[in-house]
């Protein structure tokens, strides 16, 4: 890898209150990666996820410690503006919450709130792309007009993924994309990742080991709030390093 | 007896476990015991809809009947020669602006007097409402020609004739009409001037107008001043405040507002506006300002809990493709909470619609005969007007109040029809 990692993250600890919920995690993102955390329920990977970009910040008493660096920037240092940070680290979450407005509305609000279209013209061309991208588009051309929330649950997690992309993120983060969907949905959502990766630096959780086998290059083990194995995806699946990462993928505990 | 499960065999193989006997009377006996408090739990809840249901139609029933006679007036039928009374106005006089005060600097009540005695009598003057000479002037401008030739022209009886015409008077009165029927010169018909005229002291004469010009212009200063004010609080309470023991207090202190008797806000008004900030007593500017310190909480309470259903995972869409905090609430927390919070405003204003303690408080309980057209000049509402129309003694304003009722339930239902109008028509599914 001769890039310098996208996302930088040292020694962060996350603090909910008193309790901790992550533990001096570090990690480096790649640009051109698709990172998966793995772990046990409550093991904090879905917290972890939440600190890139700063989403936790919504939660009152939630702190964060340590270094989370965006391109060599600190993502918490006080000059740091979270709208201009969220635009650029995109987000898709467990469950399908697509707005309730059109689903061209949904893709054009990202950029609209940006000021990235100057003309409907540019607007339309944007809503397109990222529809195209998010491989939804031959299905939803003709009823574009139509309410977000009236497709099935596959089409409302890939109209997230056209949302969260229509702002040209270099990050996108997802919480469990397909704990909500059924078989046949969650493997257009594995190939859309496939597609997406290289364009941009993705970040997974999973609770299914064979989708974090098949869709990410490295794979990250937290369990207790620790992150125990951070290795490339082979190497974690075939010949796991650490006692309780071969426990957890052999299926004796999680 | 015991009716559980055996303790014994819980758990165990079922080659270990006895089998439980679900045809033994203890059984049985609890399942009937359980069927009947399920028929008893659907009669009770059926007789409670049943009961609030009657009661409601009671009240409708009773009130339109009753009021539905505020809405209709005896008329008799006034023979009148207008060309015999030598007025001194002329045709063009009562064409035009100047046409009611030429009419009666010109004598003509005293000219309907006259008629009046020269059709039925000495008495007759007596039966005609005071209002009767304002029907001939109005025909006369409608048509001058009435001027120059001899009509009959319908003008309403006092109020003693009309209920005795139209149901049971005073016996005097009773033998009037029986001699005016037999010659066949009474009849009954819509009373339109009730919807546009204003207080009287004569039932014949009065109308709802004013009133409801006064509760129009007081719920417009409600809703100017509560529901912004009411929105704006709800928004930062439930999406900026932090938690902590100030809003603590300030939520408790807004739900103990909500809960306030109304007479309090009166005499808060009283003080404040009235006695400290000099504000016109009796105005609907006053009115409306102290109905809004007393539907703003409902505001707030209401704005609050349909800001709240609005589920998170919105929040965190919106936030995550980088909107600010003040374009989440304002792109998609407030569109989806609007409907919940028109519903709780509408509740709200009705509730001050109907509101007549703290009015009173602040002098809204004068005799106002003229329709306020500006927020400070005197005015009366509708509940004040019919609780001021219920302290009469002439009889005639007993269907009056009633009538006045209906144009108040009437506008409260068109207000709670609106709300659940907007409920459905603006609720979003998700």
């Amino acid at each position: 890898m001769t890039f310098p990692p996208k996302i930088q993250a040292r020694d962060v600890s996350v603090f909910y209150g008193d309790t901790r919920a992550i533990d001096h995690v570090s990690i480096d993102v790649a640009q051109d990666n698709v990172v998966a955390f793995i772990g046990p329920s409550g093991c904090g990977k879905s917290t972890f996820l939440r600190t890139l970009n700063r989403m936790n910040d919504t939660v009152a008493s939630a702190r964060v410690d340590g270094q989370i660096l965006l391109d060599g920037e600190d993502i918490y240092a006080p000059d740091m503006d979270v709208v201009q940070l969220r635009a650029r680290v995109g987000m898709v979450f467990q469950k399908p919450n697509p707005f309730p407005k059109s689903i061209y509305e949904n893709v054009a609000y990202g950029p609209r709130i940006h000021g990235l279209a100057a003309a409907r013209a540019d607007l339309d061309e944007m809503v397109e792309r990222s529809l195209r991208r998010a491989g939804l588009w031959d299905e939803v051309k003709d009823r574009l007009d139509d309410s977000g929330t009236a497709l099935s649950g596959g089409q409302q997690q890939r109209l997230c993924i056209a949302r969260a992309i229509a702002v040209d993120p270099e990050v996108i983060l997802m919480d469990e994309p397909c704990s909500a969907l059924d078989p046949i949905a969650t493997a257009k959502i594995e190939e859309l990742i496939h597609e997406l990766k290289g364009r941009y630096a993705i970040v997974i959780v999973t609770h299914n080991m064979q989708q974090a086998a098949r869709v990410s290059q490295q794979t990250a083990f937290f369990h207790l709030g620790q992150l125990v194995e951070f290795a490339p995806t082979s190497d974690i699946f075939t010949n796991p390093r650490e006692e309780r990462t071969r426990d957890y993928i052999t299926g004796r505990y999680g | 007896m015991n009716n559980g499960p055996d303790t014994d065999t819980v758990g165990r193989p079922p080659s270990e476990r006895r089998p439980t006997d679900w045809k033994a009377a203890a059984v049985q006996r609890r399942t009937r015991r359980r069927y009947a408090a399920e028929r008893r739990f659907r009669l009770i809840g059926l007789a409670a809809v049943w009961l609030s249901a009657g009661f409601l139609a009671l009240l409708l029933a009773s009130m339109l009947t009753q009021g539905i006679g505020g809405f209709r007036q005896t008329r008799i039928a006034l023979p009148i020669d207008l060309a015999r009374e030598h007025l001194p106005v002329t045709g063009d006089q009562v064409r035009g602006r100047g046409a009611d005060l030429a009419l009666a600097g010109a004598g003509l009540e005293n000219a309907v007097d006259h008629a009046a005695t020269a059709a039925y009598g000495a008495e007759a003057p007596d039966w005609l409402s005071d209002g009767a000479w304002l029907v001939v002037r109005d025909a006369v401008k409608r048509d001058p020609s009435l001027l120059r030739r001899p009509a009959t022209i319908d003008v309403p009886v006092t109020s003693a004739i009309d209920i005795a015409a139209r149901r049971d008077g005073p016996a005097a009165a009773e033998a009037v009409v029986a001699r005016l029927q037999a010659r066949g010169v009474l009849s009954v018909g819509w009373n339109l001037g009730f919807l546009t005229s204003s207080d009287s002291t004569d039932p014949t004469r009065v109308g709802i107008w004013g009133a409801l010009k006064g509760s129009l212009l007081t719920m417009m200063v409600t809703l100017l001043l509560a529901f912004p004010v009411g929105v704006f609080a709800a928004l930062y309470l439930e999406e900026y405040a932090p938690r902590n023991r100030w809003t603590d207090i300030i939520e408790v202190s807004i739900n103990n507002l909500a809960a306030v008797p109304s007479i309090i806000f009166g005499l808060l008004g009283l003080a404040v506006f009235l006695n400290t900030m000099h504000l016109p007593r009796s105005a609907p500017i006053v009115g409306g300002l102290t109905l809004a310190l007393m539907t703003m909480p409902v505001i707030v309470i209401a704005g609050r809990n349909a800001i709240k259903a609005v589920p998170p995972s919105i929040r965190d869409a919106a936030l995550a493709v980088g909107a600010s905090p003040v374009q989440v609430v304002f792109d998609h927390v407030l569109p989806l909470a609007l409907p919940g919070i028109l519903t709780g405003t509408i509740i709200g204003m009705a509730r001050a619609l109907g509101e007549t303690a703290p009015l009173l408080m602040i002098g809204m309980r004068a005799f106002i005969a003229a329709p306020p057209s500006r927020l400070a000049d005197p005015a009366t509402v509708l509940p004040v007007q019919i609780f001021l129309w219920s302290d009469q003694v002439d009889r005639g304003f007993v269907e009056k109040t009633s009538a006045a009722i209906i144009v108040l339930l009437v506008f409260l239902l068109a207000m709670n029809g609106l709300a659940i109008y907007l409920r459905n028509r603006f609720e979003t599914r998700w």
